[in-house]
């Protein structure tokens, strides 16, 4: 537990003359789950992109488990563990659940460089397949196109793909996004169920769902660390309160 | 076929009606020498030779969604080399073919080290880019290519140059060919340009090197080109700048969306359909471009998913229409 898993120095996002963020330090033990809130706009989707490498930061250091990863390409923070789900679903539509499955499972195995071998999913794939499938609760669904899938159905999925490869670090930006009450409790009982052996860090505006989640918390506002506390005290904190009011006060 | 409905990429093998179905036109096509006349036959010699070039065309554009107007050049190269290394440089028409595939698919190499960062207009136009380039070179380098008036070389076999055994050793060939390719689109690494074609971004975050798989389907669609473009220098005997133009891409990538975009094997209905029509409109018109551009506008209004789509959408389900396209 000694050394923390991601750690962020002073890292920054420029879209031209916005600094969607704007020299972001933060630190996340090995293990813990981490709620990141604030406004629309802070910043958070931005951080993940970059976290991720969607995006590589303008300025900055990003270290993931004693590698500095903060020049490498997606793929590549993907295979040493850093697994992410999308804001805006992002699934492959016109493919069956288990094809989804099985592209993400094969992402880190050597078979996916099979030229003309068969496709079929084998004995150790198939159950990894469908603990996963179990875990978000759409088990029966391995046969199904994705674009015939509901739409909390899809986010379940898009959940599921990002926890069948094991990861080490899941980064899970607003899973419960555009859910109905009784589908976001779902969504949080998923994550609660989660082995301690992943550290997550969620992004999430309810914060009802997401204070009652996680260790910690960090707020963010106009690309910057507004406040980082235990839930309780973030429930107290007067200037997350404005925030979120809507009653920024312009440094 | 009653699950025909369901995935289409998930098929993993033949089941046993559509082996009968396979056999039955494989035994059918391999029957046409007998009722056919000599021209007839060549025109559906052409027709598997062409149905290949569209079918390697549609494992970037259906598989990895992305559309090549340089395939042309691909096939067209590999028709120069081996016409070139057996009627000049005196290699045996075997070492020819191979030459002229190998070339083909250093050409895709090349083409695919630039495109492969690219997709939507951006591929389709940097491909008809360097397609034209090809092209220019094989107008300007005279000395090898023979310029304006091309290259002419006997380069069939003695025992291939009747039609009936050409045309059987082109079947043989193409059913070959096609098997790899089926084989190819449904492998694992098929599954991964599907990804490719459904989310680049989604396939990043899992680890994939995206534009490594691109190379990749890119290098190995060029080599299936090059075998058609090597089939077709042995069947012609001849090749000149048209056969590397854009024409030629162009009209490759109509059999293919006319077949039906991801179908697979669609290519030799589009080629099989394109080649027919232009025989027929031959007869009254020398305006075939024209023709061939009004066809393509009807297939996009009224069957934009191709014959093998519209067929499919018209007979019941689980019917011939997707068993037909196997092959
Ligand atoms: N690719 C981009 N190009 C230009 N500007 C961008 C880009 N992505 C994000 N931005 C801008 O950066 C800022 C932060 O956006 P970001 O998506 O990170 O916010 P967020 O905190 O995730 O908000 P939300 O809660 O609405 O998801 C916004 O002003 C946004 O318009
Ligand atoms: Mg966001």
């Amino acid at each position: 537990m000694s050394e923390p898993i991601l750690s962020l120095s002073d890292v920054v996002v420029a879209f031209d003359a916005l600094r969607a963020v704007d020299g972001v330090s933060l630190t996340v033990p090995r293990g813990q789950r981490r709620a990141i809130i604030g406004p629309n706009g802070a910043g958070k989707t931005t951080l993940f992109n970059a976290i991720a490498g969607v995006l590589p930061p303008t300025a900055g250091k990003i270290a993931f488990d004693g590698h500095d990863i903060t020049r490498l390409p997606p793929h590549r923070r993907a295979r040493l563990g850093v697994s992410r789900t999308f804001q805006i679903t992002n699934l492959f539509p016109r493919l069956s659940v288990r094809d989804n499955m099985v592209l993400a499972l094969r992402g880190r195995s050597p078979r996916k460089f099979s030229l003309f071998g068969k496709s079929d999913v084998d004995g150790s794939e198939g159950s990894q397949i469908d603990t996963a499938l179990e875990a978000v609760r759409i088990a029966g669904r391995a046969d199904v196109m994705v674009n015939d899938l509901s739409y909390g159905e899809q986010r379940q999925l898009e959940i599921a793909l990002s926890l069948v490869t094991s990861p080490r670090l899941l980064l899970l930006d607003e899973p419960a996004a555009g859910l109905s009450p009784s589908e976001r409790s779902m969504v949080a009982e998923i994550i609660r169920s989660l082995g301690r052996d992943i550290t997550v860090v969620l992004i999430e505006h309810d914060m009802d769902l997401a204070l009652g989640l996680v260790d910690r918390v960090t707020c963010m506002f106009e690309g910057r660390v507004l406040v980082e506390e235990a839930p309780d005290e973030i429930r107290r904190n007067k200037k997350v309160q404005e925030v979120y009011l809507g009653r920024p006060r312009h440094a | 076929m009653s699950n025909a409905g369901s995935a289409p990429i998930k098929i993993a093998g033949l089941t046993g009606r559509s082996l009968v179905v396979v056999l039955l036109v494989l035994a059918t096509t391999a029957a046409l020498p007998l009722v056919l006349s000599n021209y007839q036959l060549e025109l559906a010699t052409e027709m598997l030779i062409f149905g290949v070039l569209a079918m390697s065309i549609d494992i970037l554009s259906g598989f990895a969604g992305r559309t090549s107007l340089g395939h042309g050049a691909i096939f067209g190269v590999s028709g120069y080399v081996v016409v070139y290394a057996s009627a000049q440089a005196g290699f045996s028409p075997a070492a020819a073919i191979l030459l002229g595939v190998i070339a083909a698919t250093a050409v895709a190499i090349i083409f695919a080290l630039l495109a492969v960062r690219t997709s939507g207009v951006y591929f389709l136009l940097l491909t008809l880019a360097l397609g034209m380039i090809v092209w220019g070179i094989c107008l300007r380098w005279t000395q090898v290519t023979g310029g304006e008036n091309g290259l002419r070389g006997d380069v069939r076999p003695a025992f291939l140059a009747g039609h009936r055994a050409f045309y059987w050793a082109v079947l043989a060939a193409t059913t070959v060919v096609s098997y790899a390719m089926w084989r190819f689109v449904r492998s694992p690494f098929g599954l991964t340009l599907l990804g490719i074609r459904d989310s680049e971004s989604r396939m990043k975050s899992l680890g994939y090197n995206v534009p490594l798989h691109l190379f990749i389907g890119f290098a190995v669609s060029g080599f299936f080109a090059g075998i058609s473009g090597a089939l077709y220098a042995l069947f012609n005997n001849f090749v000149s700048p048209s056969t590397v133009a854009l024409e030629q891409s162009v009209e490759g990538v109509l059999m293919m969306i006319a077949g039906g975009v991801g179908t697979l094997f669609g290519g030799f209905v589009g080629a099989a359909a394109i080649i027919a029509l232009e025989n027929v409109v031959s007869a009254y018109t020398e305006r075939w471009q024209t023709v061939l551009g009004l066809t393509f506008i009807v297939i996009m209004i009224f069957a934009p998913d191709g014959i093998i789509g519209a067929l499919r959408a018209i007979l019941p389900r689980g019917g011939l229409a997707r068993e037909r396209y196997k092959d």
